[in-house]
């Protein structure tokens, strides 16, 4: 019943949802751990003429940075930096294919690093999928609509700034917090120990000058 | 009719997403640092390496993925197994760092160079479901309203984390308070041991040295 009505409406729906699909920003944003002289590797399919954003940043580890690069499909690197602890970068894709972006900890020996990335590829859709190409000037509902949309992107950005240096400050304090007890304690007994053998060291010099030159009392 | 469209397009989708290698009996963790009642969805998919190819198989037959969630005091809230293909969810209770970590559960005892794994992977905080709502709204009043329901869910997304941001610069703010605290205890104690131990040094040498007729 309507079986033959449904397939336009079916096929129009999927080209309505491959359209959304292939518009929306896709990407990944993560925070993982990368160990001490290792390397991790991302990879990513990007159309051509697309544009990409990556923006990372250490949150924990060392002295907080990283290297970083970035290659293309056809292995030339288009970004290289060494020892950043933060940075954005964005290209626009000449080449369709698989870009590579790789986080290095490898002059590192003995620090494990944490490190958060956002990787960004295509604009964002607008709000409403037919916005560009209307007859009719938007309702001030949807311009409403609009403008939230805009101002929500810009807050949930620099929120997630702040959450990165707050995570970065409150582990540094917590580091701080930590050596501070440490020290204390290793200090108290090395006091305790170093003048305790002072006063045992003066003791041995006298007395064993003592029993050569003197006679013993008889 | 219509359900095989949806599948279709979330399948195409999946295929071509972000990827990376680990070696096969490697496991990977990825942090996530989210306020409470947060609903995260993960979806990956893992590809096998073929020695004789030199490439990537198009699936992994045989292989399947464990999957463990665990809160930073190590309460798990997810540990399951499945199959190559996939998608997990966890609800956070309590705010924090929450670690997700993929291992495969190869069993091949010895993993010779060459054997490794691609898994694509992507992550979703919040709910996002209402885009497939919008595209099948019928007429302007229902998609705008689709429209405001998914930013008033961001709305509260915002919120809680801004909450949640509350609560830990609280935190931060007791530990940088606890570590003036220590120094400035440390300090007056470190005098007074300095000053009580060079007393004892002086008394006890004085002693010392009258009693040997030194002095």
């Amino acid at each position: 019943m309507g079986r033959a009505g449904a397939h336009p409406a079916s096929a129009l729906l999927l080209l309505l949802l491959l359209v959304l699909r292939a518009e929306r920003p896709r990407g990944a944003e993560l925070t993982f751990e990368l160990p001490d002289s290792a390397r991790q590797c991302f990879h990513e399919a990007v159309e051509r003429g697309a544009k990409f954003s990556l923006d990372y940043q250490v949150i924990t580890g060392g002295h907080y940075d990283v290297d970083c690069y970035v290659e293309d499909p056809l292995g030339n690197t288009i970004y290289r930096e060494t020892k950043k602890q933060y940075d954005s970068f964005t290209h626009r894709a000449e080449v369709k294919g698989v870009y590579q972006f790789c986080f290095s900890n490898e002059f590192s020996t003995f620090s494990h690093k944490t490190i958060y990335f956002d990787f960004q590829v295509g604009d964002e859709p607008p709000i409403l999928p037919d916005m560009g190409n209307r007859v009719t000037a938007l309702t001030q509902m949807e311009s409403a609509c609009v403008t939230i949309h805009e101002a929500l992107k810009t807050v949930i950005d620099s929120q997630t700034h702040y959450r990165l240096r707050e995570a970065q400050d409150r582990a540094r304090a917590e580091d701080l917090n930590s050596r501070v007890s440490y020290w204390s304690v290793g200090e108290t007994v090395a006091l305790f120990v170093v003048s305790f053998g002072q006063v045992l060291l003066l003791k041995s010099f006298f007395t064993e000058k003592r029993a050569g030159p003197r006679a013993p009392h008889s | 009719m219509q359900t095989l469209t949806f599948v279709f397009s979330f399948y195409f989708s999946l295929s071509t997403a972000f990827y990376f290698h680990v070696g096969e009996r490697e496991e990977k963790c990825i942090i996530e640092d989210i306020p409470s009642d947060t609903l995260i969805t993960g979806t990956f998919k893992i590809q096998q390496w073929d020695i004789h190819r030199q490439d990537f198989l198009e699936s992994a037959p045989g292989l399947g993925m464990f999957v463990t969630v665990r809160t930073y005091n190590d309460e798990v809230l997810l540990s399951t197994l499945y199959g190559p293909q996939g998608r997990f969810y966890f609800t956070s209770h309590s705010p924090g760092e929450h670690i997700i970590c993929l291992e495969s559960n190869s069993t091949r005892l010895v993993s010779f160079g060459g054997s490794k794994l691609r898994i694509h992977l992507e992550i979703r905080v919040g709910q996002h479901d209402l885009d497939a709502a919008i595209a099948q709204a019928k007429d302007k009043v229902n998609e705008v309203s689709f429209k405001l329901e998914h930013l008033i869910e961001q709305i509260e997304q915002i919120v809680k984390e801004q909450n949640y941001q509350r609560d830990r610069e609280e935190n931060f703010r007791m530990i940088s308070e606890d570590t003036n605290g220590n120094v400035l205890w440390w300090a007056f104690a470190q005098t007074l041991i300095f000053i009580s131990i060079g007393i004892f040094q002086m008394k006890y040498l004085k002693d010392f040295f009258i009693a040997k007729k030194l002095v």
